[in-house]
């Protein structure tokens, strides 16, 4: 497996590209959607995994994003996120609302390849009227009664990317926990990796690493890129970066200052071991 | 023992409603991202000696799920959690939440984070507390402008559980179900029941005389800035030192 550029990762993200990205708390490739924003992608379609954060949000900004699919888009501690609320007043990015258990649901329907899952609750939710591509249909199998139920079409991002500790030789990422990366990968068409570093060996061959793997079967492309989910924290190894986070809210409140942050943070700064 | 502070007082206030016995039992409790006090109230709960399995979401190590992160839904979907807590932009006297926004959606006045997955854990939990420190006329609303997720839901949908109460920084709400109302049930410290209906864009019963929150024990007080403040420390760390005037070691 041989690792290739970032930015030759963010260059085979075409324009229009529906992308699958996890939160702040689940690996998000952070160094990636800096590279996407360097590319100058446009018209990009998010999904949040079940909900969005930094990284969505400085695409948002960066003028990259034409639809959000999402649970929410926060920065956590730090507040709403900045640039998709201002990108919501002004109408600007189309956001389809969803549910966290909906966004999960309709992936694992992609991963299964059938065209729908059912989920319960959900009913009487606005949500419900505002996504036309979701139903409610009485449950075939109810003894009695109707029992409506919501049913929710599969959904097959053209990618999906993430940030991983570890890619091995033959190109298995490792996550640990964050199962839903590997949610991510197996629903998406292809899916883009990021990691810290690439080791020898076999994770599949390991048993105690072989349960927080990913196999190569779902990955289409590493690049290292270290310290790649900052300002996330990356499992054990490193923390978030809570002061960082901080500053971007401020700036990012206006779209002056987010212009400003991003020269200094994504436009003028090459990616670390952008090999 | 120095005085309770509110935030204090309000984690009492949200334990002795996990510990209600006329409410479905609670076993098993997640507390997500921003909730310090609800979490205080479980780890209270805990410290009291009461057998409860708390889920944290946001505890940075040792996480209680390891099927990512849609295992929190699906053990509630099967009905395996038995208490969930839940906020919202705006709430309104029928109990429903709106966490999208205000204006046309999706909520082009003013933008709230999202629903998360309050359109399925309030239908799939057999109780929620809900809390909400800010008590106002903006967040406590007649009728909300969205619904994320319906305080009621009409006979033959699927639904394990309600709204059980409101917690504010001002008083505690019971709600019921079945008249989709809710009743004042205390006021802490220094609050009236014209003041908080100065306060609260909805209309609500007040029996006469409504008691004050009690105190926490001296007990009680005594767990939160020990045993609970060392659980909450390695999540909640910002809170621990303001509260509890804690500081995590380096």
């Amino acid at each position: 497996m041989d690792p290739i550029s970032l930015e030759a990762m963010a260059a085979g993200v075409p324009d229009g590209a529906m992308v699958a990205m996890p939160p702040d708390n689940s690996l998000p490739a952070v160094a990636l959607a800096k590279a996407l924003i360097r590319r100058g992608a446009r018209g990009l379609r998010l999904v949040g995994v079940p909900v969005s954060g930094f990284a969505t949000d400085i695409l948002i900004g960066a003028g990259c994003v034409a639809e959000v699919q999402t649970s929410a888009a926060s920065l956590g501690e730090a507040g709403f996120a900045p640039r998709f609320s201002a990108a919501v007043r002004e109408g600007s990015v189309r956001v389809l609302d969803a549910t966290c258990p909906a966004i999960h649901t309709m992936l694992q329907a992609s991963e299964k390849g059938v065209p729908f899952m059912p989920l319960r609750g959900v009913i009487g939710s606005d949500l419900v009227p505002h996504r036309p591509d979701w139903r409610v249909v009485p449950n075939p199998f109810a003894e009695a009664g109707e029992d409506p139920i919501l049913l929710l079409p599969a959904l097959r991002p053209d990618f999906g990317a993430f940030h991983a500790a570890m890619a091995d030789s033959h190109g298995n990422v490792w996550v640990g926990r964050r199962r839903e990366c590997a949610t991510i990968a197996h629903a998406s068409a292809r899916c883009l990796v990021t990691v810290e570093r690439v080791v020898e060996g076999d994770f599949l061959l390991d048993e105690r690493l072989a349960p927080g793997a990913i196999s190569a079967t779902y990955v289409t492309a590493v690049a290292v890129a270290e310290r790649g989910a900052h300002p996330a924290a990356m499992l054990d190894e490193y923390a978030a970066d809570p002061a960082y986070v901080a500053e971007y809210a401020r700036m990012a409140r206006t779209a002056e200052g987010f212009r400003a942050w991003l020269e200094r943070e994504a436009l003028n700064r090459p990616a670390l071991a952008a090999e | 023992m120095s005085p309770a502070k509110p935030e204090e007082r309000l984690a009492a206030a949200v334990a002795r409603l996990i510990l209600d016995p006329s409410a479905p039992p609670a076993r098993h409790v997640a507390v997500g991202a921003a909730s310090p006090i609800p979490a205080a109230a479980c780890y209270l709960v805990q410290k009291l000696g009461h057998p409860l399995r708390l889920s944290l979401l946001a505890r940075p190590a040792g996480n209680p799920f390891t099927e990512g992160t849609r295992e929190l839904f699906d053990l509630a979907g099967q009905g395996r959690l038995d208490l969930f807590f839940l906020g919202g932009g705006e709430i309104d006297g029928q109990a429903n939440l709106n966490l999208v926004g205000t204006g046309e959606w999706p909520g082009r006045a003013v933008r709230f984070p999202g629903s998360f997955g309050s359109a399925f854990m309030y239908m799939m939990v057999p109780r929620t507390i809900l809390f909400r420190e800010e008590h106002s006329p903006r967040v406590l609303v007649p009728r909300v402008a969205h619904v994320s997720a319906p305080g009621t839901s009409p006979p033959g949908v699927f639904r394990r559980g309600a709204a059980q109460a409101l917690v504010t920084g001002r008083c505690v709400f019971r709600f019921d179900p079945g008249r989709a109302r809710f009743s004042l049930e205390s006021l802490h410290p220094g609050e009236t029941v014209d003041g908080v209906r100065a306060a609260t864009g909805f209309e609500f019963d007040a029996g006469g005389g409504v008691p004050e929150t009690p105190e926490p024990t001296d007990e009680e007080l005594a767990l939160l800035r020990g045993p609970v403040c060392d659980e909450m420390l390695p999540t909640y760390p910002e809170f621990c030192a303001r509260v509890f005037g804690r500081k995590a070691a380096a």
